[in-house]
């Protein structure tokens, strides 16, 4: 911010001298040790882009509770159809847990080294974590697969399309992480580890955890605790 | 611009931060000890729920505690939220959002759960229009 006053410089100088411009600053050293705070100027990019996606990720993780307060409330609506104890495997739940557990961790491990500008290991880690997210896709879509051969699909009752509609969401939202994770492992290879780079990457490790803890609820929720009941 | 690590001098830290030389472990150590807690309380959810080692009716709030607990290993580990003053705006941000989500989840429940019990018969309606 050296170069050209911006519109939140114009905002420091104001709420610190006042309107009528110079002659208040008791301590002589103006806002040239602006630390990020209020008046003393803007936090850096990579903290407001941050911050910027971690509200929108609060936001994503408010739609999905909408998604499961309808599961929650539709899950004994069977209309006569199978109910969730019939139909989950749970060994393969557990698979796709772990894949998605893993996946998690090896993307940290990807932003780690990402920091300390190692280009083959972050590449290594992240395709590593892109591979593990489309074990868990796959397994995913399999497992709507049989469920729409048995008669079992969105439109058998009210639980089934709240099934589809709360389990589907999460996996689309993971088939885009995984296409974004392919842009991603492009930009750092063609590109480097430069600071937009770095904040889209920060940004994408938040998208990726985030995932992983819906997941968390979901399969407690639907399939843990619906398979027991 | 310098290039790299050019805010860590900043007071806020942005959500998935590292925070350096806040615990004494180190960025990999931090993800390694998430990931095994992780592990830990996934494979007790699935041992509780096949099993007969709780007793039946605990299991929902056994399960649900799990999910919140591995949750919370999430944020802490992986996602890097702490208490600290460089990360209450991220807090607060959360705090809000789990709010809403209770909101509308509870909320939803305890309506839904309760509609046949308030609302009026269909008798009751027809005698209350003479």
């Amino acid at each position: 911010m050296s170069q050209a006053a911006t519109p939140s410089d114009v905002a420091s100088v104001y709420l610190q001298h006042g309107p009528y411009g110079q002659g208040h600053d008791p301590h002589g050293h103006g806002h040239a040790d602006a630390r990020g705070h209020g008046a003393g100027g803007p936090a850096p990019k990579r903290v407001i882009v941050g911050y910027g996606f971690w509200v929108f990720l609060l936001s994503d993780i408010v739609m999905f509770s909408a998604f499961f307060a309808a599961y929650a409330v539709l899950a004994h609506a069977t209309a006569g159809g199978p109910t969730g104890k019939q139909l989950f495997d749970l060994n393969r739940v557990a698979i796709e847990t772990a894949c998605l557990l893993v996946s998690s961790f090896t993307c940290g491990l990807g932003y780690v080294a990402a920091t300390r500008r190692r280009q083959l290991e972050t590449q290594f880690w992240m395709l590593v974590t892109g591979l593990f997210g489309l074990v868990f896709v796959g397994l995913e879509v399999l497992e709507f697969y049989e469920m729409i051969q048995q008669g079992a699909g969105p439109g058998r009752s009210a639980f089934l399309s709240a099934f589809f509609a709360l389990v589907g969401c999460h996996g689309l939202h993971v088939t885009v992480g995984g296409l974004w994770l392919g842009t991603m492992m492009a930009q750092i290879w063609f590109k480097g580890f430069k600071p937009p780079i770095m904040r889209r990457l920060l940004c994408f490790n938040l998208f990726w955890h985030a995932l992983d803890i819906i997941w968390v609820a979901l399969f407690t929720i639907v399939y843990l605790l619906g398979a027991g009941a | 611009m310098s290039g790299h690590d050019e805010d860590w001098e900043y007071d806020d830290a942005a959500p998935g931060d590292e925070h350096a030389g806040g615990s004494g472990f180190s960025a990999i150590q931090v993800y390694l000890l998430g990931f095994l807690l992780a592990i830990g309380l996934t494979v007790a959810s699935f041992w509780i729920a096949g099993s007969n080692a709780v007793w039946g009716p605990g299991i929902p709030a056994a399960l649900l505690s799990l999910a919140v607990a591995q949750m919370g290993v999430h944020l802490v580990f992986f996602l890097h939220i702490t208490s600290g003053p460089e990360n209450t705006n991220n807090t607060l941000a959360l705090a809000f959002g789990v709010l809403v989500v209770l909101v509308i989840v509870v909320g939803s429940v305890w309506i839904m759960a309760h509609l046949n019990h308030n609302l009026m018969t269909l008798d009751q309606m027809k005698r209350m229009q003479h």
